[in-house]
């Protein structure tokens, strides 16, 4: 069967698009049940310590208030830290919301106000009384480095640093140029705009309906099982939309703990929603301290690469993340050394944010790369041209494919990089100083189990299920396209249904892996439909394709035709008539080839350039341009891929600018936990962006030549702005985020 | 709320008429009942979205008599008589002008943020404050999207806005 690319490769507005902007799609906390009780969780008001009292009765007895849930009434659930461990879970003791009177992290929730109605549970919240015997808390990462250490336990699916190659000690001594710098990352909270929010449906008998905000129903439902001890088919997980989540909904929050013990003990419906500064109370980017050191040779070829990271974790989980292992992958050096530990500090565990790693990683090393093209004089793009990494260096493997010279070649092109003048402070636009940096990214491309179904009917509808979720990615529209092109229908036909656990189970909408993952199941299960439709038409009286092969046969228009003949053809509803068939329906699962990924390493790429204007005597830094060329495949949706890429880029320039969560060391406690405090990039800070897709052909990767988007767009991204920033200014900010004090002071 | 004997008795409900996407709605509130969760709650307009609950993100931009403010920081009994249009009255059938630009040019990804975008975006163009890109960029800045879809956004703002004056200049002519 030959399937023609109609739709795959196009521009198509989201499927889901219109009930987003008239406000029909519905978000975990917009769902309802006529018995539903409303809770709000009090935080604690310690970092560390313990509770020595804990007195609800002050919200007990406000009429409407049902029940305050404390530890020390909590309902009874599993015993073993295995129980609790989600798909994700690093090693370690996952947390357990009102587990016992220990204050481990601030903001940690002590009580669960459950109440008639949203306004009495925020005001019964405000009467609970909680005394405390406050311990000392640790939450200076610095103060800690000297106590870290190599995570005893490997976290599932994270590599592990690389082994060294060559002898880097010595040859970095040996090379003629050397340079050593260390690169310092903040706490940052991805702060989606959706709360995490569960609403828990009681439907009797230990029965529920959970609408979670969760990047993987499946792994709401397994948390739940586990923890609460009920079975799948009486757990079922609807979550249709996601507001967005950066790797913070992949783990299950304490909300949902709290919602689904509240519901079960008061056997009725509850609903928690988190508020913005209790967003600050879980899962974050992790600090991180790196350094790199390069030796290389006068003309800027590596000679030595050394890269070491401390990352911050909490006391009771081994976070762990990809940070260093990049820099023996991007740039050809025989001489290699990596070193990554962790350091616990007294705060929630950190969780994947978007291109968790690579985006620190890839800081430093970017940043180190551009410091090394000043030192030896080499424009730095031709610097990393000179460095280019034909093969998988690290792990000795060829890669699937690797478009990254196109990438510089195309994005230094429309970005005019062959106009800039090399020297630092050489370019000025009036009173602000003008910089162009540059940066490379790089994310793995990666697939993973899942299944889909494809179901037809004979008036040529097709409804894709698939049960990941579309977190804003674009999911529910390049679902659909692949399905349209595999049986040739119009997109208007096709529609998909996500996020529910009744439907064919897909991974964890993480990674980047999805559009390949679950693409791949789609195209697999239209694949069995079009085979069932094939041998229908076939087995027709007089079939005008009675001795066709399917591998001879295309589907368009509603039709299956004969290739090299096309008047001999017979209609899908015809052919379903003739089979007998009210509807087509196959599911299928597809996995990663074992082989390929043993003999190949696959990868997406990034060059991004970028254009800031600083403001001499303000210090104010404003990206005024950025091109960023994408290497990453089969790209389905030319839309939705380009506002992948966006997005990923002002999360970038958010980080360079502006995103930090800051710290008390004394109290322990994030001080600047609100939206006003916290500053992500608003509509007045983004300026001109410019996203190129190359052409990247691989057979290797997945099985529909896609690699990944969602990711790739942050990586290289700060990097490039830090960049820009020295050229602008001759000043290296070595510290995120580049805030108007370090350009100043 | 303690009263002065230290019990805790919450509040009476007080009543407020406010008219909604074009109809009237009476109901009983507690006073300190934000705009905001008086219309997900009690009328399950859920289309206005509770991002920060404090003002700062703008998801939860509506139009209240005529001036898009964010409901999270207006009580509903301070609304009593105000006429109100969410997401949800925008459009009966078609699509208004700025919701079929956002589908459009993808300005929005996750679309939590999206219908506070677009109520800030349908009233914005009505103030007439907004004639260059720069202008949107910083008129629109009161609606934080978090994925990151602001130059999309403004294409969308400008696209209604070009089309606007184009129908004004037929009409002129």
């Amino acid at each position: 069967m030959a399937t023609p690319s109609r739709v795959v490769g196009t521009a198509q507005s989201r499927i889901d698009g219109p009930a987003k902007v008239t406000g029909a799609a519905k978000y975990a906390a917009e769902f309802t049940a006529p018995d539903l009780a409303h809770g709000v969780v009090v935080s604690s008001a310690i970092t560390k310590g313990r509770i020595t009292a804990i007195d609800a009765s002050a919200a007990e007895a406000v009429p409407g208030v049902i029940k305050v849930f404390t530890h020390e009434n909590k309902p009874r659930t599993a015993w073993l830290d295995y129980n609790y461990r989600d798909q994700v879970a690093p090693p370690g003791s996952p947390f357990r919301a009102l587990n016992g009177p220990e204050i481990v992290y601030g903001g940690q929730p002590v009580a669960l106000v459950v109440a008639e109605t949203f306004e009495l549970a925020r005001y019964g919240a405000t009467l609970v009384k909680v005394t405390y015997a406050e311990d000392v808390p640790n939450t200076d990462l610095e103060k800690n480095r000297d106590a870290a250490y190599v995570p005893p336990k490997k976290r599932s699916g994270i590599k592990p640093p690389p082994d060294p190659r060559g002898d880097a000690g010595s040859a970095f001594d040996g090379a003629p140029i050397q340079l050593r710098q260390e690169y310092k990352q903040p706490i940052e909270h991805h702060n989606p705009m959706e709360p995490h929010a569960s609403t828990v449906v009681y439907e009797g008998e230990s029965k529920l309906t959970i609408h979670d905000k969760i990047q993987g129903v499946n792994n709401t439902q397994g948390y739940v099982c586990s923890v609460f001890n009920l079975k799948p088919d009486d757990v079922r997980v609807i979550t249709p939309y996601v507001g967005g989540a950066f790797g913070s909904g992949l783990r299950p929050q304490y909300q949902l703990y709290l919602a689904v013990s509240a519901a079960l003990d008061l056997k009725r419906s509850v609903r928690v929603v988190l508020t913005r500064d209790q967003m600050f109370t879980f899962g974050y980017r992790p600090e991180t301290y790196q350094t790199v050191a390069l030796g290389a040779d006068k003309d800027g070829r590596l000679q030595a690469l050394t890269h070491d990271a401390v990352a911050g974790t909490s006391t009771f989980e081994d976070y762990q993340e990809t940070v260093v292992n990049w820099s023996g992958l991007l740039y050809h050096c025989p001489n290699v050394a990596f070193d990554y530990k962790l350091a616990k500090i007294d705060t929630y565990t950190p969780s994947d944010m978007r291109a968790p790693g690579a985006f620190t990683g890839v800081f430093a090393l970017e940043s180190a790369m551009d410091e090394l093209a000043y030192a030896t004089g080499v424009d730095p793009l031709e610097l990393r041209l000179r460095n280019y990494a034909e093969r998988d260096e690290g792990e000795g493997k060829e890669f699937t494919s690797k478009a990254l010279r196109a990438a510089y070649e195309q994005g230094a092109e429309r970005f005019g990089w062959g106009k800039r003048k090399a020297e630092p402070r050489s370019m000025r636009d009036g009173r602000e100083l003008v910089g162009w940096g540059m940066a490379t990214g790089v994310w793995e491309a990666m697939m993973q189990q899942s299944s889909a179904s494809a179901t037809l009917t004979p008036d040529g509808k097709l409804e894709i299920a698939c049960s990941t979720a579309d977190l804003g990615t674009g999911t529910y529209t390049i679902l659909a396209q692949v399905g349209a092109d595999a049986l040739g229908l119009p997109l208007d036909q096709v529609t998909t249904r996500l996020g529910d656990t009744a439907l064919p189970e897909a991974p964890l909408a993480g990674g980047s892996w999805t559009a390949a993952s679950s693409g791949a199941a789609v195209q697999a299960a239209c694949r069995t439909v079009a085979e069932t439709l094939f041998g229908y038409a076939r087995g027709m009286a007089n079939s005008p394709l009675a001795n066709a092969d399917f591998a001879h046969v295309t589907f368009a228009d509603g039709e299956i035709r004969l290739q090299n003949d096309p008047d001999r053809k017979v209609g899908i509803a015809e052919a379903m008539r003739a089979g007998g068939a009210e509807t087509v329906a196959a599911t299928e699962t597809v996995k990663p080839s074992m082989l390929t990924n043993m003999r190949f390493s696959a990868y997406t790429h990034s060059a991004v350039f970028a254009e800031v204007k600083v403001d001499e005597e303000l210090g104010v830094v404003r990206v005024t341009r950025v091109v960023s060329a994408i290497a990453a495949g089969k790209i389905l949706n030319l839309k939705t891929a380009r506002s992948q890429i966006l997005g990923g880029v002002v999360m970038g320039i958010g980080a360079a600018l502006e995103e930090e969560s800051m710290l008390d060391h004394t109290l322990g406690r994030i001080m600047n936990h609100n939206l006003g405090e916290y500053h992500v990039p608003v509509n007045a800070d983004i300026h001109d962006i410019e996203v190129l897709f190359v052409d990247e052909h691989d057979d290797k990767a997945s099985p529909l030549g896609v690699k990944g988007l969602g990711e790739i767009g942050i990586v290289g991204a700060a990097a490039a702005v830090a960049n820009a920033v020295f050229h602008a200014t001759g000043k290296r900010i070595r510290e995120l985020p580049i805030t108007i004090d370090k350009i100043i002071g | 709320m303690l009263s002065e004997s230290g019990t805790s008795a919450p509040p009476g409900t007080i009543p407020v008429t406010l008219t909604v996407n074009g109809q009237e709605r009476r109901l009983r509130v507690a006073p300190w009942t934000t705009l905001l969760d008086l219309l997900r709650e009690e009328l399950d307009l859920t289309g206005t979205k509770k991002g920060c609950d404090h003002g700062q993100c703008g998801a939860c931009t509506v139009i209240v008599d005529g001036k898009r403010i964010n409901s999270c920081l207006a009580l509903a009994v301070q609304k009593d008589g105000a006429t109100v249009t969410t997401i949800e009255g925008l459009s009966i059938g078609a699509l208004h002008p700025v919701q079929a630009a956002f589908l459009e040019h993808d300005a929005f990804q996750c679309g939590y943020c999206t219908p506070g975008q677009i109520m800030s975006a349908v009233a914005l163009i009505e103030e007439g404050r907004a004639r260059s890109r720069e202008e949107i960029r910083e008129h629109m800045s009161g609606n934080i999207c978090r994925c990151g879809a602001y130059s999309n956004i403004v294409d969308a703002v400008e696209d209604v806005l070009k089309n606007k004056a184009s129908s004004f200049k037929e009409a002129a002519e």
